[in-house]
């Protein structure tokens, strides 16, 4: 049974989430398929102006990828283009708001642990990166969902310890935890910082019908603001360290304003 | 237990580790060290250790060199009124091999990618502003990379050089997407210098 050869080439469809120069002129990159999870191949030569698959391998660029399966690595053959989201790509903050997206799925993401939702959102929200959409709302209506399709959806509607319904008042985000705490459960994460009633109904809006928000400009600002503090910390939280690429986000952002 | 003897193992390490190097060759290289003339080696071992130690970046254009500034920052005959910016040192020798441009250059040492952890702290930006600044500039020519984070990194300059007076223009027509500049032929560089266009 086991001495039956995996086939030596495969095809797949693949996200490039990452790339860095190899040898001479080649890449390793990170990829996420939407059938088989993330995996690492490399494309030989792929530097070279005269590769034929160099075009098909950009970051955040969507391919059918015909792949070779080699001892350490598996290798990338052939590479189309599937959809390479244009619109983004000319515009410093809707890519640097990709590089965002793509840290996140990155870390997200696991090897060989097929998460086609996590696939179908990935390329769902590059096209709306290159939209015409409220961009804060594309990335805030991600992280949620990136959230729920990797089993960390966040408890918005009862008390994480005491299980009571969650009504307005003094209650918590807890990052740690993944949710909130009514009043009375504050102590179970001290650290938790509260959360307002409008951020509260925000981020259940996002976690239940992020299409029926067209966009973020109704809402105030303040609530706004904290929404993305508290996602981005428990995306933080989750990730166990520092998303890189906010830093450069928030700098472009502001020297747009 | 390995068979191999330690100071082998960490010859054949070290050497695979070079681009182009897989772990066959370098087996062969060593061996083939082991059995020249230990004068062989020698010489060898003590070029790394020079090239480590004397060679500098030029102050000027941030180009690998053994003196600063630079052969191309100190010829006189080059047109200091335009300023080639590239991501890497190999991308300078690509370009001075087309023998079509005669300005200066500024190395970036990379290319904007947040998701690495590359910002435009961790490039030369700060130092080519600093050159502009300076007044001289008239033409600053971007010719980072055809990919995503080489556009990126033009995106990001062409915001920062809103400066009177200077025109900004961006290498790219006829470069293939997703290529490395270092890899271009002398005609397509050629062909994508004169057909520079102003962003
Ligand atoms: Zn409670
Ligand atoms: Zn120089």
């Amino acid at each position: 049974m086991t001495n039956q050869a995996a086939p030596r080439v495969y095809r797949t469809e693949a996200l490039v989430l990452k790339g860095y120069d190899y040898g001479e002129a080649d890449r390793i990159l990170t990829l996420l398929t939407p059938h088989s999870g993330k995996m690492r191949a490399i494309a030989k030569g792929v530097r070279r102006t005269k590769s034929r698959m160099s075009g098909h391998l950009d970051l955040f660029t969507r391919s059918t990828l015909l792949i070779a399966r080699g001892r350490q690595l598996d290798i990338v053959t052939q590479a189309e283009t599937v959809e390479n989201f244009r619109p983004m790509r000319g515009d410093l903050v809707r890519v640097s708001s990709a590089h965002y997206v793509a840290e996140i799925l990155d870390e997200f993401s696991a090897e060989n642990l097929p998460n086609y939702p996590l696939y179908a959102l990935a390329i769902a929200t590059l096209r709306q990166l290159g939209g015409d959409g409220d961009l804060d709302l594309t990335l805030r209506s991600f992280e949620m969902q990136s959230l729920a399709h990797t089993g960390y959806r966040p408890q918005l509607h009862r008390c994480l310890q005491c299980g009571t319904e969650i009504v307005p008042g003094q209650n918590r985000f807890s990052p740690k935890l993944g949710g909130i705490l009514c009043p009375d459960c504050g102590m179970a994460d001290s650290a938790a910082p509260p959360i307002s009633v409008p951020a509260l109904k925000l981020l259940r809006h996002l976690q239940t019908n992020p299409d029926g928000l067209r966009s973020l400009t109704s809402i105030p600002v303040v609530a706004k603001q904290e929404v993305e503090q508290r996602l981005q910390e428990y995306v933080t939280h989750r990730m166990e360290g520092r998303l890189r690429s906010v830093r450069f986000l928030e700098q472009v952002r502001a020297d747009q304003s | 237990m390995s068979i191999t003897a330690k100071p082998i193992s960490r010859v054949v390490d070290e050497l695979s580790r070079l681009p182009g190097i897989g772990p066959k060759t370098a087996q062969r290289l060593t061996y083939f060290l082991l059995r020249s003339p230990s004068e062989q080696s020698e010489a060898l071992a003590e070029a790394i250790l020079e090239l480590k130690r004397n060679v500098v970046l030029c102050t000027e254009c941030f180009n690998i060199t053994d003196r600063s500034p630079c052969e191309v920052c100190s010829n006189p005959e080059r047109d200091a009124s335009r300023i080639c910016v590239v991501e890497e040192p190999l991308d300078v020798v690509a370009l001075e091999r087309t023998g079509q441009y005669k300005g200066m250059y500024h190395v970036l040492h990379g290319a904007i990618s947040p998701i690495e952890g590359i910002g435009p702290e961790e490039l030369k930006i700060r130092e080519l502003l600093y050159r502009v600044q300076q007044g001289e500039v008239e033409e600053i020519i971007l010719a980072t990379n055809p990919n995503l984070e080489g556009d990126a990194t033009a995106m990001y300059l062409t915001r920062l050089l809103q400066v009177p007076g200077l025109t900004v223009t961006r290498l790219a027509r006829g470069l293939p997407v997703g290529g490395d500049l270092e890899y271009a032929d002398e005609v397509t560089l050629s062909n994508a210098l004169a057909g520079r266009s102003q962003i």
